[in-house]
């Protein structure tokens, strides 16, 4: 029977916001510096999906360059981001969110 | 067939999110997150976005997810949090109900409008012509080289003050050098 549905841009797009709320979710829940960070890639991922879903929709070659430039500062901003992780949980091991509420170390 | 595709890796993508979020091993949340980064991959597929595809899979699936792997190992916080208590009393209600928010508001107009996509098109480009000339990849690479090659040229720069930073960020505090 699901054969009979038609799949518009619009179920995409209701994926996109159902995947973003969740990583939305998720970063305000969790705790674990890390498990937040998967938070934002999974917010990031929602926004790609609805980037390419436009893309396809509008016929426009440029939503699929915004996905490609959203990859590149994503994988950037994972590395400066562990980067810091790494240095945080080296001077206090098991830190959570709630430990690390001051910049002053 | 796009339907069936688009059910089936939706729900991939729903399940994994779902066990970013809520499993408590900070490696179970990690291999959650490839089965999403994965479903992904497959709607890209879906959408003609074929060259997209291959690089989320690359890119986000190889490389990042090992990246946090290879942290969560180095630093051997691979203990299971304890989820059940709450360090802030009432902020988990407030933050379901906060992204319940934030769903309705997008959800309602994309739900309720047939027609939603407004705006002009950009300079890049169309994404198909009938009869189809050029492949996915290549058309990327059209607009990516002429129309956005100051962008691309300035994400090279962001790359390498990236990894200088995490190199930084991440070595040990040099010693004192005795005079």
């Amino acid at each position: 029977m699901i054969a009979v549905v038609n799949v518009t841009t619009n179920w995409y797009l209701g994926l996109g916001a159902v995947l973003f709320s969740l990583g939305a979710v998720g970063l305000l829940v969790r705790r674990n510096p890390l498990v937040m960070f998967m938070c934002v890639e999974l917010m990031l991922n929602a926004v790609n999906l609805t980037f390419v879903a436009f893309a396809r929709e509008l016929n426009d070659v440029a939503g699929q360059t915004v996905v490609f430039f959203v990859l590149v500062v994503a994988a950037a901003e994972v590395v400066v981001g562990l980067g810091i992780i790494v240095a945080i949980l080296r001077r206090r091991p098991g830190a959570t969110a709630d430990d690390i509420a001051m910049m002053k170390g | 067939m796009e339907t069936a595709v688009f059910f089936v890796a939706s729900a991939i993508v729903l399940v994994g999110a779902l066990g970013v979020i809520l499993r408590s091993n900070p490696v179970h949340c990690a291999l959650s997150l490839v089965m999403t980064l994965f479903g992904v991959a497959v709607l890209f597929i879906n959408l003609d976005a074929q060259f997209l595809a291959a690089v989320q899979v690359i890119v986000y699936a190889g490389a990042v997810v090992v990246l946090f792997l290879f942290v969560i190992m180095l630093l051997g916080v691979d203990r299971a949090e304890n989820l059940s208590v709450e360090p802030l009393r009432g902020q988990r209600p407030a933050a379901v109900s906060l992204g319940g928010c934030v769903l309705a508001l997008v959800l309602v107009p994309v739900l309720r409008g047939h027609k939603v996509i407004t705006g002009v098109h950009s300079a890049g480009g169309v994404l198909h012509d009938k009869p189809e000339t050029q492949a996915n990849i290549t058309r990327l690479a059209h607009s990516l080289f002429s129309d956005y090659v100051f962008a691309f040229e300035l994400t090279s720069a962001l790359l390498v003050i990236a990894v200088i930073g995490a190199v930084m960020m991440a070595r040990r505090p040099l010693r004192e050098v005795a005079p």
